[in-house]
């Protein structure tokens, strides 16, 4: 009967603070390095960085490695980990390019092609980490080897040309004749107003259900900035050429493995089997299963990305995607992943994606040279989880926020609640916690 | 030379929003054994963790006097410097290395910076011969029991030129046995001039060993008792302990014995990756509706894997006999099987395998009944945070909210976390191992009523537990168990510790190590 309403009346600044630095940590991140080159594009070169142009060319050159992103950001969940996946790319890209330029299938054919050879790699591997228990590093590090191989192998370390409507997966802005410009608007407008609806809608079930969710300012800022971060990109993209078609693939992932992640059974099961594996088990978890059908899952999205990366260089190469799998395992890292299992989202890996990719893109439009960018992106890497870790330790010995997008998973777990007779221990008159994400 | 090794003094200690410490005094005699006693949260790991300088000096309030002079201890080391040293509850040796090595393990024993294993192996066997640990130095840590790891703490303490030893509930994990060794031993230790500090939640061992008892209470110093002089009771400590008077240890229960629902006959377990060793061997119990039936044993009879290879195959290789639920055989190839079938397992090991530690509330609530929030595999959040709501009320957790972490929780509550969460499931069975292992008492009361509720209700419950006082004040009917047998059962009004304790023992001759890795 003692419903507390927890976290009734925090002030405003409170709030703001907690969603500053936890939840939404990372897209401030994002934004504050895209201000960061804006103001230094000014000043230097006398040119905004900031354009639709430029906005569009982060999606184009670094959606690949956001589609692979999402498919390492479960796997690392799980607990495992995948150092095979640009090699299974550059492998599913090159059957890919055969079916269509060599066999003579039609685009839609080749990309399923590719997707199920992705999916028959993951079957594979699944098979040897989930039920024969070999670790996944050494795995996915013989897979790595193999199918690169594989990849010369079928290639005859020749690029094979491709053509038509297939290319146009990387790079068009039109679907089926019709231009994407008017729908990127009308569908930004639509997705605003739906996910305020829907916000709403659960804030009033929530009100009814008397649960208490996170306080009235905190709810309605997160609204807020969030229909307005929808609005801004639907007018960006709109102003240039439109949301080109591979942006629209990644809007339909990211919202699909979302909802896997978050509110399916399956999507639970990844999460409780890779935080304590064990637990999972004892709790009726197929633990073995899930781990399996999560590299099935990640094989398949690899030879999503394989098509895309071709369609980009409008050929299959036997050296396409090579240090894509760090690429990728480093959004999952700067996107609030941890080591241990168990701690991460989609979304977040999706931002760490795109904080590699923005810094990428804007130091090669000041003319930085790869040498110094690839420095630059190893410290980021470092410094994006090491400010996690910091800010968690000076907040510490609070109550630690639930799962939340951004922040790092390896300062959740060093900050681990104390045993039995720790401090906040049983009747401990602490600050209610904050409770974000999977609103 | 003063009469007290250690004087602490007005000892405060916050931590945000908490006051886990307020104004703590406390003085231990010179070679002396010293039980510090209270429940969960009333702050003992704290003064602990101040006193051997895990919390640096300057970040409390409050006198450390060190046999007369003040104790100023930035970390550990400055602590253990000063011969005070303290062995938390988790052992902090290294499983991979051997005996030897771990005793020097920080301290290694060099000559002109090479590590001598002569001279290590020699001087850890010597200390290994004071705590009375017969093994060969160069055994692997992790190829001992838990009762002689122990002791290897304690020799590496003795290693240091221990003056003042801190144990916290050393014994917790030790079957009766091992832990009379080690009591045995800390008396030993005192006779040498050593002082201990012991920390406990088992009353009848503080009394039997302990010179001096200090009680704390919400983070304050109740009172410190004279074991001998002031004539301290189990009762008298509870008392002072929880601040009110315990009636009972148990809740009163009137048991109300249905019919015979559920049975286990022939029940063979094999060990999983020694195929050849019998851990369960031709088990059979049977379990009434409204029941509370116990299973006592040693550790290592083999008690949680007959619970493990009953829930679903959890534990254990070739297992073969049969179960009856409700007058059906049941065929359980996995836990999400047994869990359909209406039987719950809640875990001895409750941070390792019964929580998820780092996920809130919610979603410990909601793991293994996750069907039944969910449709055509899609959870239902609203749900899962009402029915969290629900649990987190009727099992009375004591946290600020559903969305909080259960590893930020006491013990207790993490307990009622686990029990909750299975009978979220709607079992008819549940099997309870250890369900108040390291818990206070006035959450053992707690729990104890969550149980008998559930038998009221038509559910079967089968009960393991070490605490032979607590399966005689709870069960309608006790097993024992020696080296994967039955020996026998008993029922409550013939049930005594000694028979027990009889049935325990038979035939252990025949093997009755500790099996599970």
């Amino acid at each position: 009967m003692t419903i507390k309403t927890t976290a009734a009346r925090p002030s405003l600044l409170r709030a703001v603070r907690n969603i500053n630095l936890r939840a939404y940590g990372m897209i401030i991140a994002l934004v504050s390095i895209m201000l960061l080159f804006q103001v230094l594009d000014v000043v230097m070169q006398n040119q905004n960085f900031i354009t639709p142009r430029n906005l569009t060319n982060v999606i184009l050159q670094n959606s690949y490695i956001l589609i692979l992103a999402i498919g390492m950001m479960l796997v690392i969940v799980n607990g495992h980990i995948d150092l095979s996946v640009g090699s299974v790319l550059a492998f599913c890209g090159a059957v890919s390019a055969i079916a269509l330029s060599e066999w003579g299938l039609p685009w839609y054919l080749a990309v399923l092609v590719a997707v199920g050879a992705g999916a028959l790699i993951g079957v594979w591997q699944g098979f040897w980490i989930a039920y024969v228990r070999i670790p996944a590093f050494i795995v996915t590090l013989a897979g790595m080897l193999l199918f690169r191989g594989l990849t010369l192998k079928v290639l005859g370390a020749e690029t094979v040309g491709t053509s038509g409507t297939y290319n146009s997966l990387a790079s068009g802005y039109t679907v089926a004749g019709v231009d994407l410009r008017m729908p990127t608007l009308i569908i930004g407008v639509l997705g605003a107003v739906a996910y305020v609806l829907l916000e709403t809608r659960s804030r009033a079930r929530q009100a009814r259900a008397g649960i208490a969710g996170s306080s009235q300012a905190a709810w309605v800022s997160k609204v807020v900035v969030l229909t307005a971060v929808i609005l801004v990109a639907a007018y960006t993209f709109y102003s240039y050429k439109g949301l080109p078609l591979i942006g629209w693939i990644l809007l339909v992932l990211v919202i699909f493995y979302t909802f896997i992640a978050n509110r399916t059974v399956f999507g639970r099961h990844i999460y409780a089997g890779g935080g304590n594996e064990k637990a999972a088990m004892l709790s009726g978890v197929k633990t073995k299963q899930t781990s399996f059908w999560v590299f099935v899952n990640m094989g398949a999205l690899a030879g999503l990305a394989g098509v895309i990366v071709t369609a980009r260089l409008q050929a299959a190469t036997p050296d396409a995607g090579s240090m894509f799998e760090l690429h990728a395992i480093a959004s999952s890292f700067i996107g609030g992943a941890s080591m241990a299992g168990g701690v991460g989202t989609i979304i977040g890996a999706v931002i760490g994606g795109l904080v590699m990719g923005v810094m990428n893109q804007g130091m090669r439009v000041l003319g930085v040279a790869t040498d110094t960018v690839q420095v630059v992106l190893g410290l980021v890497v470092l410094a994006a989880v090491f400010f996690d870790v910091w800010n968690k330790k000076r907040a510490s010995a609070g109550p630690i926020v639930g799962i939340a997008p951004g922040g790092s998973g390896e300062a959740k777990r060093k900050n681990r609640g104390p045993d039995d007779s720790g401090p906040a221990g049983d009747d401990s008159k602490d600050e209610e916690p904050e409770s974000v994400g999977t609103g | 030379m003063s009469e007290d090794i250690l004087r602490m003094r007005g000892i405060t200690k916050r931590f945000p929003g908490v006051l886990a410490l307020d104004g703590v005094d406390m003085r231990v005699k010179r070679a002396s054994i010293h039980a510090l006693v209270g429940e969960n949260g009333a702050g003992k790991s704290t003064l602990m963790k101040i006193l051997s300088g895990v919390y640096a000096h300057g970040d409390f309030e409050g006198e450390i006097e060190l046999e007369g002079e003040p104790a100023r201890f930035r970390n550990i080391r400055d602590s253990e410097e000063s011969g005070v040293v303290i062995i938390h509850q988790e052992l902090a040796l290294v499983p991979e290395l051997s005996i030897a090595e771990n005793i020097y393990l920080g301290n290694e024993q060099t000559r002109r910076g090479i590590i001598s294993w002569n001279r290590t192996n020699t001087k850890a066997a010597h200390l290994m011969d004071q705590v009375g640990l017969h093994e060969n130095p160069q055994t692997l840590v992790e190829k001992i029991g838990v009762g002689k790891q122990q002791l290897v703490e304690i020799a590496k303490a003795l290693s240091k030129e221990v003056k003042l030893l801190i144990l916290d509930e050393p014994t917790a994990a030790l079957n009766d046995s091992d832990s009379e060794n080690l009591l045995e031993l800390l008396k030993q230790l005192r006779e040498n001039g050593v002082t201990c500090i012991i920390i406990s939640h088992k009353l009848g061992e503080v009394l039997a060993v302990a010179d001096e008892i200090t009680v704390l209470r919400d983070g304050r110093t109740i009172e410190t008792l004279h074991a001998v002089d002031d004539e301290v009771t189990e009762e008298r400590l509870i008392k002072s302990m929880v601040g009110r008077d315990l009636e009972h240890l148990y809740p009163p229960r009137t048991p109300d014995i249905g019919e015979t629902f559920f049975e286990v006959d022939h029940w063979t377990v094999y060990h999983p990756e020694h195929r050849d060793r019998v851990v369960v061997n031709n088990a059979a119990i049977t379990v009434a509706r409204g029941e509370i039936v116990g299973l006592a044993g040693l550790m290592g009879a083999g008690r949680t894997e007959f619970a493990m290879s009953v829930f679903g195959r959890s534990w254990g290789g070739d297992i073969s006999g049969n179960l009856t639920l409700d007058g059906r055989p049941l065929r359980l190839n996995n836990v999400s099987d047994a869990i359909k079938a209406g039987i719950a397992y809640a875990t001895e090991d409750r941070k390792q395998y019964g929580l998820h530690l780092d996920y809130d509330l919610r979603q410990n609530f909601t793991l293994p009944g996750m069907g039944k929030v969910s449709k055509n595999g899609v959870v239902d959040l609203h749900e899962v945070t009402s029915v969290s709501e629900r649990l987190r009320s009727e099992f009375g957790v004591k946290a600020p909210s559903v969305y909080q972490l259960a590893g930020n929780l006491s013990g207790g509550n993490q307990q009622k976390i686990v029990l909750g969460k299975w009978v979220f499931t709607g079992p008819e069975l549940l099997i309870l191992d250890e369900p108040t292992r390291g818990i206070d008492v006035g959450a053992k009361y707690e729990i104890y009523e969550l149980i008998h509720e559930l038998v009221d209700q038509g559910k079967g419950v089968l009960m393991i537990s070490s605490e032979l006082p607590e399966l005689l004040g709870m069960c309608d009917r006790i097993y024992a168990m020696s080296a994967g047998h039955i020996t026998g059962q008993v029922d409550r009004e013939n049930a005594t510790q000694e028979e027990l304790m009889r049935l325990m023992t038979l035939e252990t001759a025949s093997g009755g190590e500790e099996l599970r890795q």
